[in-house]
């Protein structure tokens, strides 16, 4: 289901607030999103805001604030890092859970995972980690959420995919 | 260097590709991914067409195909938590059999060489053994082995032998023993993260495994009494890491095919490349060297997720990739 959003991201109708439910992007969408890709990003610090811009409004799962409010992302938290061998970006999130038994913080991973593969139209690889020292059980919950085949699985689990969507919804 | 010439791109699914299989015979191809079908590819005067889309089996994604070595079955594992088997019998492809018992998704699907065992594997850290006989399928045995979710099963190209891959970062071998039940036989350390796929070569005494520490491993099986002088013990082969291919990855390695005909060594990775590794020709055979022998750095959009040689023509490659295409290659000297 991962994919799936992000492939609504790269459909018109998403850029008009309209959310096509149920219609995947065909392989000609991706690629018309790749040459795009060159034109849209113009540099590393630009990257990095617009990250920061989607990350900083993303709710928490049981709290009324947004992660930017409890601190759990952070302007620093958006890292740039060695591209891929063909020249993809690899972004790097880190996180900062609220305390260090926080229950919720493989659902905050996969909200931040969900709403940028969404919302970001160039081709990246995305990897995100919780900050260091700041979760008991933080290898655990790295690997989990960096595992593409669980996120996508996680996504297909209507209960799980309700909780992401309303913490990723964009106030109007 | 080799190269690796693009024949054909197939499009057709909707989102992500995650598996293809070759028919036995290599005139047929499966692929499967998160639209939740199954397509079915023939070659008709050179080209690549969509024979059968089977889209009824599976209320999520289809994670992997497999086609029995007969070519008259095809399995498939979903992560709606069942393994379905289709058959032809009516002439059209067709679900008969849905064989339910995993907890959680099932991540891969495997015959046997004599297409009378099946192995299955899942998120719920277990393998299943199904026995499969006159189109009815008993589970044999629930192995609990792995310490978490199990990636990969693949049998042994021609003994009662299954080797599987977990997130544990393990690889496991399994074999039935005296009293019929199926017991680990050997543990296979040495990877520092998920091993996501394995392959073993066409004499099964070599296994290439791939994995999210971006390495690749090549495991040498030594007998019991073999000439090397490895110790074994409780009459039982050991399984020893002769060599580590690492720094041509950048990220994890999502699957690796050991072709059967050639040697080649195929690798699917989430930097989108496809990479092909071989063994030079002065290589010691208890410490082999490999050399990468082609890169593609334009195989995919998107993290390549999945690649199978043709078991009969030598050289042809199929790969699927997040990028939603199936994509043909010709790999020459």
């Amino acid at each position: 289901m991962l994919s799936f959003f992000r492939k609504l991201s790269l459909s018109d109708k998403v850029k008009e607030g309209i959310l096509p439910y149920g219609v995947m992007a065909t392989p000609e969408d991706l690629l018309k999103a790749k040459n795009q890709s060159s034109l849209l990003l113009k540099d590393e610090n630009e990257l990095r805001e617009t990250i920061y811009d989607l990350l900083r409004t993303i709710k928490d799962p049981e709290k009324p604030q947004t992660l930017e409010e409890l601190d759990v992302v952070y302007e620093d938290c958006v890292y740039i890092n060695k591209p891929t061998t063909k020249g993809v970006s690899v972004i790097r999130i880190e996180f900062n859970p609220t305390v260090p038994h926080c229950s919720l913080a493989t659902l905050i991973g996969l909200c931040i995972r969900v709403k940028l593969e969404r919302h970001l139209i160039a081709s990246f690889k995305l990897d995100i980690y919780i900050k260091e020292g700041a979760h008991a059980t933080e290898d655990e919950i790295n690997k989990q959420i960096n595992d593409k085949e669980r996120i996508a699985a996680a996504m297909e689990n209507p209960n799980l995919r309700d909780l992401v969507e309303k913490c990723i919804q964009e106030e109007e | 260097m080799g190269s690796l010439e693009l024949k054909q791109s197939l499009s057709g699914h909707k989102g992500r590709v995650w598996n293809v299989c070759w028919h036995p015979k290599g005139n047929s191809l499966a692929s499967c991914g998160e639209d939740r079908t199954i397509r079915i590819w023939a070659n008709e005067s050179s080209k690549w067409v969509v024979k059968t889309i089977l889209a009824e089996g599976h209320q999520r994604t289809v994670r992997e195909v497999s086609w029995s070595p007969c070519g008259n079955y095809i399995a498939s594992a979903s992560f709606d938590a069942t393994t379905a088997i289709w058959d032809k019998k009516a002439g059209q492809f067709e679900c008969n059999v849905t064989l339910e018992g995993h907890e959680h998704e099932v991540k891969s699907v495997s015959w046997s060489r004599s297409g009378q065992l099946l192995s299955t594997c899942s998120r719920d850290k277990s393998v299943w053994i199904w026995e499969a006989a006159d189109d009815e399928y008993e589970c044999a045995s629930v192995i609990s082995c792995h310490a978490q979710d199990v990636k990969k099963v693949k049998w042994h190209p021609h003994e009662d032998t299954l080797a599987s891959a977990s997130y544990d970062d393990t690889v496991r071998i399994f074999k039935e023993d005296a009293y019929s039940d199926w017991v680990c036989t050997a543990t296979l350390n040495s990877h520092t993260s998920t091993v996501w796929s394995l392959s073993f070569d066409s004499t099964g005494n070599r296994l290439a495994t791939c994995s999210d520490d971006k390495t690749v491993k090549i495991w040498q099986e030594y007998k019991p009494g073999n000439e090397a002088g490895i110790s074994t013990e409780n009459n039982e082969s050991v399984w020893k890491c002769c060599c580590t291919l690492s720094g041509y990855h950048s990220r994890p390695i999502y699957d690796i095919d050991w072709c059967k005909l050639t040697g080649l060594i195929a690798t699917a990775c989430g930097d989108d490349i496809i990479r092909i590794f071989r063994e030079d020709t002065d290589s010691n055979p208890n410490q082999p060297s490999f050399s990468m022998v082609c890169t593609t750095d334009d195989a995919h959009t998107q993290d390549v997720n999945s690649v199978q040689w043709n078991p009969v023509v030598p050289g042809q490659l199929a790969s699927a990739s997040d990028d939603g295409l199936v994509k043909i290659w010709l790999y020459s000297e």
